[in-house]
This record gives C-alpha cells, structure tokens and sequence, in this order.
C-alpha cells in the first residue's frame, strides 16, 4: 500500500494559478466551483513584508474528519493508496463530511455528490502525475509515496523544513508546505 | 499584520466565503427531534411513576404526536439531502464514527417500539375512540394489547431510553464536527436535550386541561429553562476560555454578527420571559396561559437555528 502525499515549494510557487486551471481542464469540475485553489498570505510589517503564495486543495488526511462522518461510507480512504476519496453513487449529500472538514476542501457537485481532489488518481493508474503537479511551470509541486525512502517527496521533508495547514486540527494533513 | 486571501479558484458556492451548507431543515429538524425525545421521555417517566391518570396527557395522549413530529422533522431533513434518492444508502451500512449514521438507526429504532407504547397508553389515553374505531372493526386487537401490556415496563424503559438518546443526539451530531468551533462542545448533548424536554413540557402546558398536570409542568418547565441557562453558561465559559479558535467562535454572540438574535430571540424571548410569565402565573397573576409555553416553543426553534448558523460561520481557516 502506497502512502501518497504532496510537497509543495513555496518559495518556487509564483501563483501562477496552472494547477488550477489544470485541474479544471483535467476533472471537468463544473462552473463556479474548484478542487484547487491559491493562496496568498502576507505577512509583516512595511518595508518588511514576507510573501507566502500555497496552492491549497484537499489534505488526503491521514485522520480524515470527512471520512469519520460520513453516514454512508461514501467518503472513504482508498486502500492501495491512501488517497480520501468519495463513491459517488453512495453519497447522498449530507454534506456532514463538508461540515467536518476543517479546510472547506469540499463542496456539493451540481449532480447530487460532494467533490473534492481526488490526487487525480484516475491518472496516478495510469502511472502519470496529477494535472497540477504535472503543469506547474515551476515544478514547486512534487507528489510521491511517502513510504518510499528513496521517493523525491521523503526526500525533500527529510531535508527542507516544512509545515502543514492547521496541525492544532489533529488531522495529519498529506500536503507538505517547505518553507 | 498578517492577511490572507484567495486570489484565485475556490469560492464555492455555499462553502465560500463562509459555510452555508445548512438551511432552515437542519435546525427544524433538530427542533422537531428535541421536541420528540422531550415528549418520549416525560411520557415514559410518567409511565414509570405510575403518574397516567394524575398526568394524562403526559404519559398517554401526547405520545401519538412524536412520530408526527419525528416524520416531520425526517421530511425537513430529506428535503436537505442534495441526493434524495439515494436515502436509503443510510441503512445499507452502519458507520460507528458518524454521528449521523447513529442517529439514523435510532430514528429507525423509535418508530416500532414508541408504535408499541403508544398501545399500550391507547385505552386509557383516548377510550372514546378506542371503542368507536378500533375495537369494533378490530375486535382480536384487544387481545393483542393485553398481550403488549404484558411487557409494559420493557417498552416504557426502552422508549425512555430511545426518547435521551434522540435529545442528546441532536446535540452531539453538531458537537462532533471539531472542524467548526462553535459546535465542537460536549454540552449541546445535554443543552438539546434540556431544550427538548422544555419544548415538551410547554406543549403539555399547551395542551393539558387538567390543574394537577399544569402546575407540575409549570414547575417543571422554569426548572428546565433554568437549567437551560446553566448549560449556556458553560457553553460560553468552555469556548472563551478554550484556543483561539473556539474564542472567535464565541465571539459570533458576544459582540459578533449573532448577537443580537441570540441574545433578544433565544435568550430574552425564549428565556427570561417565559421564566418571567411562568413566575407570575406561578404566583397567581392572570397571565393567558398559551403566552409561556408559545414563548418556549419559538425560543427552542431559534436556538436551532442560531446554533447551526454559529457553527458554520465559526471555521478553522480565516479565509
């Protein structure tokens, strides 16, 4: 079973916004609603201001809320691969799982299901990278099995520091931030 | 200084920039089911201090409105379904970590046995009718009461025990979304069941004819806001002092978009001043006898509702 997660590099990201315009291509995600999204945050005080661009989606959480809540068992961890997914045809939209996600990483498809990033799993099958990380033109996204020592992301949160989105929320999120 | 935004994706609809997943069903559904434990318990209580003709509508006239307002509540929570088809997705599995799958089986579970303590309350609680509609055209149900009757404590216990349950459920399946602050507290279990039972007692008060019953209930029922303000109280004693998360959540009704209907809708109109109307009748002041127990009803709906909007607008992530 592999244990897949994302390394983003903020100091690369230049936001861009191809990781989302990527996914949006990729997951044909409907009008008006995102699986992936940027950030900008500022910090400091002038002169002395600090620019953190991330791009942010769903954390695959290694405690996920949204899997503990759903009624159905529609949100589910995928077991070759650890990715949070939802089953589309057991899910009622309850929208629990939307209300315990601490990152509002989920939203209501127009179809009737909640939507999310999936990791682009249908194309990790297919042996390819997920569309943002393959498209970001300045390769600040990497994606890897977290299990493989010698895997280009263990690599990087072994030797760069990092930090992740809300830790204080107890979930162990899968998107990596080096900072 | 520090500022987050999103400058680019996201803004989903009713995700951002704020959560609005929830409606009006949620809170009338949550209302509806503490109304209903409320009623299930002060009925079975009553059954179990032989209290039935001292307190009749109590213990067996109002029991027949629970499942009315239990598949009221049910309706208001499907029309919340993004999905309503797939409904039944809920009883093919059994999810021990949601609160919702829970609740769902509870829900389940009540129908049959309160269906069965409803009978065993029918011929004492509505004779008239009892003889005029079912026994003549039913002559053998007799025999199958009798029967029923014969495992009266069992059910009366199992309906008390399904009636707290259903209260404090409605509380812990918004107090186990640690991802929204505001709800993320033990004490709504307690708090909805509290509200619940005082939804109940002022529909008996609504309803009840009898002195014995009304003077009890009005009793029971300033008890009951009382302890209601108690449970406020450590609701806003635990956010405050807890990190800052919960400290923002808070501040939604100290000062916060949610203040003012907090404070003039739950607590002024369905608090203090029923608590004050009760008093006076209590201490014989002619006071019509609907205004309390109205007061009551409309303050236990709109604490729904400002609790459900609290905790969506309370989150972990400022942007």
């Amino acid at each position: 079973m592999a244990r897949y997660a994302m390394v983003i590099d903020t100091k690369k990201c230049v936001g861009c916004t191809d990781c989302v315009v990527a996914c949006k291509a990729e997951n044909q995600t409907p009008d008006g609603f995102h699986r992936d999204w940027i950030v900008e945050k500022t910090s400091g005080k002038f002169p002395n201001l600090d620019l953190e661009i991330r791009s942010e989606r769903c954390n695959h959480c290694e405690h996920p809320p949204c899997v503990y809540a759903c009624p159905t068992g529609a949100s589910h961890i995928d077991k070759e691969s650890n990715i949070t997914l939802v089953h589309r045809n057991k899910c009622i939209g309850c929208k629990a799982c939307i209300a315990a996600c601490p990152y509002d990483a989920r939203y209501v498809h127009p179809e009737g299901w909640v939507d999310k990033c999936t990791f682009c799993n249908h194309r990790l099958k297919e042996g390819k990278l997920p569309a943002c990380v393959s498209t970001c033109p300045t390769h600040c996204m990497y994606f890897g099995d977290l299990d493989k020592a010698m895997s280009k992301v263990s690599q990087l949160l072994k030797s760069r520091k990092w930090k992740v989105i809300e830790p204080a929320a107890g979930t162990k999120p899968q998107v990596y931030y080096l900072i | 200084m520090e500022e987050i935004v999103i400058t680019s994706g996201k803004m989903n609809h009713h995700v951002d920039p704020v959560l609005h997943v929830f409606g009006w069903e949620i809170p009338v559904y949550l209302f509806l089911g503490g109304l209903v434990a409320g009623i299930v318990v002060l009925s079975a209580l009553m059954v179990i201090l032989n209290k039935t003709k001292e307190m009749s509508i109590t213990a067996s006239k109002i029991p027949v409105l629970a499942p009315i307002f239990l598949s009221i509540g049910m309706f208001a929570l499907l029309l919340d379904l993004e999905n309503k088809i797939r409904v039944y997705q809920m009883y093919l599995t059994f999810q021990p970590t949601a609160p919702m799958s829970w609740g769902a089986w509870i829900l389940i579970l009540f129908y049959p046995f309160n269906l069965l303590f409803i009978l065993t309350q029918v011929r004492s609680g509505f004779p008239e009718f009892y003889q005029k509609y079912i026994m003549s055209k039913f002559p053998k149900i007799d025999d199958v009461i009798n029967w029923i009757c014969k495992f009266s404590s069992q059910i009366t216990w199992i309906n008390l025990f399904i009636g707290a349950s259903i209260g404090i459920y409605t509380g812990i399946l918004l107090g186990a979304f640690a991802a929204r602050p505001f709800w993320n507290s033990a004490i709504l279990g307690p708090l909805f069941l509290v509200s619940g039972l005082s939804a109940a007692s002022a529909l008996i008060l609504l309803l009840s004819k009898q002195e014995e019953e009304i003077n009890l209930f009005q009793k029971v029922i300033f008890g009951l806001i009382l302890t209601e303000v108690v449970f406020i109280g450590l609701l806003i004693i635990e956010l405050s002092t807890g990190p800052k998360i919960t400290q923002q959540a808070v501040g939604l009704i100290l000062g916060g978009e949610l203040t003012a209907f907090f404070w003039i809708f739950d607590f002024c109109i369905g608090i203090v001043l029923p608590a004050i109307l009760l008093l006076a009748r209590i201490k014989g002041k002619s006071i019509p006898a609907f205004l309390a127990p109205s007061f009551v009803l409309l303050g236990g709906l709109f604490l729904r509702f400002s609790i459900v909007e609290a905790g969506q607008l309370s989150t972990w992530i400022p942007y």
